[in-house]
């Protein structure tokens, strides 16, 4: 196995990891924080557009851990620094 | 395939390259500043306001109304402030509809730069509304040993803020044109109305955050405000 083809094998296995486990914790974030709040809603329908607003401004806190995971992997997918180094280090 | 439109040169003017980001940027000033001098080119109270004065008026209202119920203690140098962040990112992720445009917000240097704007107005409005001392003080509030944390958190607020907007907006554009490549007839345009509505909340979110931070730092009374009522 050549160091390219090690580079690209590690580089793909953490990124389907990386995706993987950080959309996991997001998801699982996003749906308590929706389920709260639809209970919320529930319970109390005159408050539903501060309850939506408070809602949208949170979920999209949760969300930035899972978009940091898709921003690194997107990265070592498509801009990875290694590959270009291996790559001329390699002669290629 | 490109990740951002910073690698994509548009013009050439000798030594200096501009990029479709730069580009874009203008563009979207340019829309914005147009239209805003457009309509209210003739602003005369005794004339009555049309379709566009009306349309503008309605977007004012609204950033002001929704700013005043999330901060109590907004100033209206604030509410320009973070009106103007979100008018500038929303346009921006909005006229990603246009074929060929791509959204500067897809940028890393665009979003740094709308964080660093932010960052710098934070203090500067802490210290507006209550003075250097009064401001400083707050960065040790508890006691001095926290004040290298405090400073780490607003350099961490940046960072969330800035690769927040720029991930949200970018994986929009990626994930338009994977599926390109995978079901090139229908789902990209599922994909692109998602990230229609995502940029938009995400211009909200950013407005209304950067509206936070700032009123955080003015929420306590200044000194000049409330001079010695407390034993």
């Amino acid at each position: 196995m050549t160091e390219l083809t090690l580079v690209a094998l590690i580089s793909i296995l953490t990124a389907g990891l990386t995706v993987a486990i950080g959309s996991f914790g997001a998801a699982l974030g996003e749906g308590r924080a929706a389920a709260a709040a639809m209970a919320a809603i529930a319970q109390q329908p005159d408050a539903a557009p501060t309850l939506s607003r408070t809602l949208f401004v949170s979920l999209a806190m949760v969300e930035s851990s899972g978009i940091y995971c898709f921003v690194v992997a997107l990265i070592l997918i498509f801009a990875n620094p290694f590959w270009d180094a291996v790559r001329s280090a390699a002669g290629g | 395939m490109e990740l951002t439109p910073d690698t994509h040169i548009v013009l050439t003017l000798g030594d200096i390259q501009l990029n479709a980001t730069i580009i874009n940027t203008w563009i979207v000033m340019a829309v914005l500043v147009g239209v805003s001098w457009l309509v209210t080119r003739r602003l005369r109270p005794d004339v009555p306001p049309g379709r566009w004065r009306s349309a503008l008026e309605v977007m004012v209202e609204l950033i002001q109304g929704q700013i005043h119920a999330v901060t109590r203690t907004a100033v209206r140098q604030v509410m320009i402030f973070s009106g103007t962040l979100f008018l500038f990112i929303a346009a921006a992720n909005l006229m990603a509809v246009i074929p060929g445009f791509r959204s500067p917000m897809g940028s890393l240097s665009t979003t740094v730069a709308l964080t660093l704007a932010v960052l710098l107005a934070v203090p500067a409005f802490g210290i507006m509304h209550g003075g250097v001392r009064h401001y400083l003080a707050r960065l040790a509030q508890p006691s001095i040993i926290v004040l290298p944390f405090n400073l780490i958190g607003e350099l961490s607020k940046g960072v969330s803020l800035s690769i927040r907007l720029y991930g949200n907006v970018m994986s929009g554009a990626v994930i338009a044109a994977i599926l390109l490549g995978i079901a090139p007839f229908f789902f990209p345009v599922v994909m692109d109305l998602f990230s229609l509505l995502v940029g938009v909340i995400q211009a909200y979110i950013f407005a209304i955050l950067a509206a936070v931070y700032i009123s955080s730092v003015m929420a306590d009374a200044s000194p000049e405000a409330s001079p010695q009522d407390t034993p």
